[in-house]
């Protein structure tokens, strides 16, 4: 069996992975090392060197994100991405419910290396168990020594926080997430600057996900030659992987990046339920292309499905079965979409509530031949580049590559005036 | 400079521009939304899309926002490529899904920018076949009309007045396509500057109440360049006119004075023109009712005029430099007095001197904005001055910008700008009697009487420069204040010292002299600015004559004739001694155009017009004389103070440029009046300016229910334009632009075609001449002494007025929605004094001041200095006594 660094010390039984359980499994090691006598300079070269990229879904190289901020001016924050409200993605819970100390250990780690001097966890509004594990974690640490004044003796200081969101799936978007984190609108920003030099409160700061924070204990104490040994690609390290959908068994596993879709679906989820065969797999959340059968055998790193035309995302797959109308399935994801939008700009804004009642309107047997060519072109024009974030561009993934893979199923959708699933 | 390729085309722009300023400035039409050119970009619309080109070799090139884009040497663009230009349409498309398309019911249409914008784009016919989402509109109070389904979401509207004005009262509610403007619930917008969204909206949401009250359509008002009566700063407003009733009050732009914005008295303050209390016939005293009744003109004016030398004659800072010189000609020099009272004609001219006496630089409104350190002695800007206060909010923000550009952030990238400086701002330091709305965002405030307030400005100066006078016995925590003060305004380049006479204190406005002469000496680019009451208050002190006390003493024990130029005396001096003034002669004539309290005690009333039916010139507190031109034709007897005093002189003015040709000539002074605009015999091609757009739309219809023969135009003979939509309609200088018509730009948004660049002075130049220039290099001289800490007086407390933008200017005041936001008479006293007083809120007190009483319920105020008692100016009710003066209050009993 592979290694899994972010998920061997989970509980079978749910319950949290205390402190000293996680000390005991060799935790906090890594910051003791890092702190106790490597520059946070050393941290920021050992974590460029594993070559770890960020697990939020846009797979940034982490190390090289970090190295954009300025050594000058304080403070300057480290930011955790805990919002994880893209649909069908439920990775980031997991870490968070299960092994709060590791996120709190790798929190330490990267803050460290930025010379953060404050943190703050963001985490998904719903996500209260989580918080309440997360605050309990964080207590205990405070109260060993590890946050606060002097962390473990040393000079260094770190002050955590959590901060619940109001609930917004674009406060999952790094810079609206730093808006709403000062207590305005959940829009995004204008960027450049990047938030490496005007970020949190207009000052240096770093957003990463949860999942990629994970992954700094096991690459500070083992070194980023086994970290790239834990892959089967030039993409270092272990992902998280999910599958829903009708597949006999849905979950989530911690696999090498490069496993195949193939693998996550027929091993770890046990292929598809009885009675339903596959029809396409949106592969790393719903922002992401469809991926259909021809692409089983598609190794998951962030290279190769961007070749397929697709993005690995945050690595947790939807499964679309015969059974399910792919219309509909767009139009579910769309909704989500427009009501999720901002509001800031206006080809989202406008463009994503007209989709969805285009969307209905075929899914109802009310739509024409011609909204075709006009859901075409909206997936152009809220393409990247066109919009003020990737919001729009994201919710385009599904409905761009639904038309290519699809067009058939909308088209008798129309020609019959109903919807052929109902 | 930097070179950028339009089409292949190379085109020189200047450096640190986005694409969009630059593309506007060279002339070439990019439609665009959220982008304005005193809020700068963000990106938010998507209307601007150009298509941007890698080098020579790229054919394919890529769609960004022109807004958000740096215009960098080399940058290669198209604007009308196919693909963008199909963006750009979408983008409108788009804006329409859920816009009501109610054009023909809707204030906007006609000089809207959305409908501009569409037609630019090129988007015709529209798709969407569903719904449409509609929101509930709100009560926004008297200026501002709420109609949010015409909303496109482009955020100038809370960008304006959160970021831009410092309002906290509108903002962005909801999201995705449910985005609301407006307020947390149904209520008056709170900034003076609300009325602004009128324009900054580009859609019907926020549109003029005042306008919608006697609306038409705005290609059928016609309009002429004027200028603001209601303080003193000398905002240009474009009037309009139709039916012979003013309509509104549009911003006009001089970027060296009001830039983009107007305040809200500025905007609502017209209604007096229209008003029920204007004066439209000659009125004389029946003898057998004792009442003022109409007289043909003749008769008035045989009732009017006086022996030679046997007249006195009374000014007026809020009448024009014509006016004032013509009653001057006709009573002479030596009986010739303003109208202000010798408290503030002593003001006056000590601030023109000190003005004059330099060092330091006396700044345009504009370079107000650019003051990287501000001290505010004696003034509540918002009341007393609202743009200049608005000027002191942009220099706060412009103070710390370096910072963003510093960081690599250019100035227009708003967004981030704001994002990097947070809440940091330009130091402000303000001392003033009370609170004042400023006072969050100043580093340094205090709330004191005038005497410490003056003596804190001398410490300061004295902190400066030790050849400054000192204070003496200053308190440890007054010391430590100016030190703080001194030391931020040392560390400034271009530091500005504002104050004025709102506390009637000569020792103030001499402490900020002082404070602006040591931070010369220091060798800084320091400026002084005073704000000054009215309109023309500077115009008239300009004309050096003796107080409204003099006139009082020259009318002692009797004269014939009194003439009173637009003035209403019973607002500037207690009643017993106007009483007295006006007893004491034997015919009082009154030049005015409303029938207010000294008017209804004359003997003969002549119609003056406003600034709305007459021409004439205004000198604003910083000395810029700037002309206003009549928009309509006056009505009825109606006709300018200055044509009046002519005829009464028998020797009437041809016209303007023959009275301005005289005024040159008898007071050299005022010699360059003649340049503030086009001699009435200017042609342009040929022709006349035409007063209404090129769409003016009744002109033969109107008056066919009465005739169907065109009406003849009515003659204007003081200007270069003539009512009506025929002449013509190319460059013309600043002073004479009416409106920003151009062609594709029926909005507001036109005046990018007027100004030399986007955000940048108008054509040819701004409007207006400087009457008053510091003395170049002179040397750092301090006056005055500082007055000893203020006393006090047993039981008489100190009476200081506290100004209100809505109420206590005259005219505005009689503007029906500005009243509706003046206060009720006031008296307010500090916490620990109404503790010290037995009293509480609401009581009923009786106040005695000079030889004047009122009885006035009591307002507890924290934020009052200690000691004082204020009570609103100008208000109705409250005793036109000087202030700040003695006075005693009675507690009435019940009973
Ligand atoms: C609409 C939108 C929603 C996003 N939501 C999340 C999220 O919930 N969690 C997350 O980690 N990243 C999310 N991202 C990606 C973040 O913007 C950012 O790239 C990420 O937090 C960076 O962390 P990483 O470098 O560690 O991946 C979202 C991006 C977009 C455009
Ligand atoms: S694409 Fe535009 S409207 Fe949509 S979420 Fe991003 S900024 Fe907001
Ligand atoms: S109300 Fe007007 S200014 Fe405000 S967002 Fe809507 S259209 Fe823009
Ligand atoms: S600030 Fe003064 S001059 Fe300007 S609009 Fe307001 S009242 Fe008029
Ligand atoms: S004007 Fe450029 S995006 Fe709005």
């Amino acid at each position: 069996m592979s290694e899994k660094p972010l998920t061997e010390r989970i509980r079978p039984d749910g319950a949290p992975v205390t402190l000293s359980e996680y000390e005991q499994a060799g935790g906090y090691q890594a910051a003791r090392k890092a702190l106790g006598g490597m520059a946070p300079k050393e941290v920021m070269q050992a974590v460029k060197d594993s070559g770890l990229r960020g697990r939020g879904g846009a797979g940034f190289p982490t190390g090289v994100k970090w190295s954009f901020v300025p050594e000058g001016p304080h403070p300057k924050y480290l930011v955790v991405n805990g919002d994880e409200m893209e649909p069908g993605t439920f990775k980031d819970r997991l870490l968070l419910e299960g092994d709060p100390h590791l996120l709190i250990e790798g929190v330490i780690l990267s803050s460290y290396a930025i010379g953060a001097d404050v943190a703050y966890i963001f985490l998904r509004g719903e996500y209260l168990l989580a918080e309440r594990r997360m605050k309990e974690a964080i207590a205990a640490a405070y109260a060993r020594g590890y946050l606060g004044k002097h962390i473990f003796g040393s000079d260094y200081n770190l002050e955590l926080y959590v901060h619940m969101s109001g609930g917004r799936y674009i406060c999952g978007e790094e810079t609206a997430l730093l808006n709403a984190l000062e207590g305005k609108r959940g829009n995004p920003r204008t960027k450049p600057p990047f938030p490496q030099i005007s970020g949190l409160w207009g000052k240096p700061s770093i957003v990463n996900n949860v999942e990629t924070l994970c992954n700094l204990p096991g690459i500070l104490v083992k070194g980023a030659d086994w970290f790239k040994g834990l892959s089967r690609t030039p993409n270092g390290g272990t992902k998280l992987f999910g599958v829903s959908g009708k597949v006999r068994n849905p979950g989530l596993w911690e696999l090498p990046l490069g496993v195949s879709v193939r693998e996550v679906i027929e091993e770890c989820a046990g292929g598809m339920r009885d009675g339903v065969s596959l029809r396409g797999i949106i592969p790393g959340g719903a922002s992401t292309d469809f991926l259909t059968e021809e692409h089983m055998d598609v190794a998951l790193d962030y290279e190769t499905v961007a070749q397929v035309g697709s993005r690995l995302g945050t690595g947790t797959m939807i499964v679309m079965d015969d059974k399910t109308c792919p219309v509909g399935m767009v139009r579910n994801l769309i909704q989500f979409f427009a009501v999720e939008s901002c509001g800031w700009c206006t080809p989202c804004r406008d463009g994503l509530p007209w989709i969805e009642k285009t969307l209905g309107a075929i899914d109802t047997g009310k739509g024409q031949m011609s909204d075709l060519a006009m859901l075409d072109e909206h997936v152009k024009w809220l393409g990247p580049g066109m919009t003020f974030c990737a919001l729009a561009p994201g919710a385009m993934a599904p409905l761009g590559s639904a038309l290519k893979y699809y067009r058939e199923d909308f088209e008798r959708h129309i020609r019959e005036q109903r919807c052929p699933w109902k | 400079m930097a070179t950028i390729y339009i089409d292949n085309a190379p085109y020189e722009v200047k450096d640190g521009q986005n694409l969009l300023q630059a593309c506007l400035s060279l002339g070439f039409n990019v439609p665009y939304f959220c982008w304005h050119p005193a809020l700068q970009s963000v990106g938010a619309c998507r209307q601007c899309a150009v298509k941007q080109y890698r080098d020579e070799k790229d054919t394919a090139g890529k769609i960004v926002m022109a807004c958000m884009t740096p215009a960098t040497d080399g940058t290669r663009i198209t604007i009308d490529d196919a693909e963008s230009r199909a963006f750009r349409a979408q983008v409108i498309e788009w804006l329409m899904t859920n816009h009501p398309h109610d054009c023909p019911v809707c204030d906007e249409g006609g000089e809207c920018h959305l409908q501009d914008m569409t037609i630019m784009s090129g988007h015709t016919y529209r798709e969407y076949r569903f719904t449409k989402r509609t929101y509930n509109n709100q009560n926004l109070g008297p200026f501002i009309n709420h109609e949010m389904n015409r909303c496109i979401q482009c955020y100038r509207c809370v960008r304006f007045y959160r970021d831009y004005a410092n309002g906290g009262d509108l903002a962005p509610f909801a999201s995705h396509n449910h985005v609301f403007f407006g307020r947390h619930e149904d209520g008056v917008l709170e900034s003076e500057f609300s009325g602004n969204l009128v324009e900054v909206c580009p859609t019907g949401v926020f549109t003029d109440k005042s306008f919608k009250q006697h609306f038409t359509r705005p290609w059928d008002l016609q309009s002429a360049p004027s200028v603001c009566v209601h303080c003193g700063l000398g905002c240009n407003v474009t009037p309009s006119e139709r039916y012979g009733a003013l309509r509104r009050i549009r911003n006009r732009y001089n970027g060296e004075v009001n830039g983009y914005f107007l305040c809200d008295r500025g905007r609502y303050g017209y209604e007096f023109v229209n008003g029920a209390g204007r004066v439209r016939q000659p009125l004389a005293r029946c003898k057998d009712t004792g009442e003022l009744a109409p007289v043909p003109k003749d008769e008035a004016l045989a009732l009017a005029r006086a022996p030679q030398g046997a007249a006195i004659g009374i000014g007026s800072p809020r009448a024009s430099l014509e006016s004032n010189f013509a009653l001057r000609q006709l009573v002479g020099a030596d009986r010739f007095f303003m109208g202000v009272p010798k408290r503030g004609h002593q003001l006056l001219s000590s601030m023109i001197s000190l003005l004059r006496g330099g060092p330091a630089r006396v700044p345009s409104l504009r370079e107000v904005g650019e003051a990287d350190a501000v001290f505010v002695l004696g003034e509540d800007l918002t009341n007393t001055a609202p743009l200049m206060a608005l000027q002191v909010y942009q220099a706060q923000y412009r103070a710390v910008l370096p910072e963003a550009e510093k960081a690599g952030i250019p100035a227009w990238n708003d967004a981030p700008v704001r994002e990097l400086l947070q809440d940091k701002r330009g130091f402000l330091a303000l001392a003033t009697p009370a609170e004042t709305k400023m006072d969050v965002f100043a580093a340094t405030k205090c709330h004191a009487a005038p005497d410490e307030i003056a003596r804190l400005g001398f410490a300061v100066a004295h902190a400066l420069n030790a050849a400054a006078p000192a204070p003496e016995g200053l308190a440890a925590d007054v010391a430590a204040l100016a030190a703080g003060i001194a030391e931020a305004l040392r560390a400034a380049k271009r530091p500005l010292i504002i104050s004025g006479p709102s506390c009637g204190s000569e020792a103030i406005v001499l402490a900020a002299a002082n404070v602006a002469s040591a931070l010369c000496a220091a060798g800084l680019d320091a400026a002084l600015s005073f704000v000054v009451p009215e309109c023309n208050s500077i115009g008239l002190a300009l004309m050096d004559a003796g107080s409204l006390d003099d006139a009082m003493q020259a009318a002692e024990g009797g004269v014939d004739t009194l003439i009173i130029l637009e003035n209403d005396l019973y607002r500037r001096a207690d009643r017993a001694s106007v009483d007295r003034l006006l007893g004491a002669a034997k015919n009082v004539v009154v030049l005015d155009h409303t029938l207010h309290a000294t008017a209804q005690k004359a003997a003969v009333v002549l119609p003056a017009a406003t600034f709305a039916e007459g021409d004439g010139s205004l000198v604003n507190n910083e000395g810029r004389a700037q002309r206003f031109i009549q928009v309509m034709p006056p009505q009825e007897a109606i006709q300018e103070s200055w044509r009046w005093c002519g005829e009464l002189l028998g020797k009437p003015w041809k016209n303007l440029d023959v009275l301005l040709a005289q005024l040159g000539a008898v007071l050299p002074g005022f010699a360059e009046l003649a340049k503030l605009a086009p001699p009435a015999d200017a042609r342009f091609g040929g022709q006349r300016l035409p007063r209404q757009p090129h769409r003016y739309s009744g002109r033969t219809a109107m008056q066919a229910h009465l005739s169907v023969h065109e009406p003849q135009i009515p003659n204007d003979p003081d200007s270069a334009f003539t009512f009506s939509m025929e002449g013509f309609r190319g460059a013309v200088p600043a002073a004479v632009v009416p409106s920003y018509y151009a062609p594709g730009w029926n909005s507001v948004q036109g005046l990018n075609k007027f100004q030399e660049e986007v955000g940048g002075p108008m054509r040819g130049g701004d409007p207006g001449v400087r009457l008053i220039a510091a003395a170049q290099g002179a040397r750092a001289e301090f006056r005055g002494a500082p007055p000893a800490a203020q006393a006090t007086r047993g039981a008489e407390r100190l009476i200081v007025s506290l100004p209100h933008v809505f109420g206590s200017e005259e005219l505005s005041a009689l503007s029906g929605p500005v009243a509706e936001r003046a206060p009720q008479p006031y008296l307010a006293v500090n916490e620990a004094d109404a503790a010290a007083m037995a009293l509480s809120q609401g009581d009923v007190v009786e106040l005695s001041v000079g030889n004047a009483q009122a009885v006035l319920p009591v307002e507890v105020r924290a934020s009052l200095a200690p000691g004082l008692v204020g009570v609103p100016a100008g208000i109705a009710g409250i005793p036109a006594v000087q202030l700040p003066g003695w006075g005693t209050i009675t507690k009435r009993t019940e009973g």
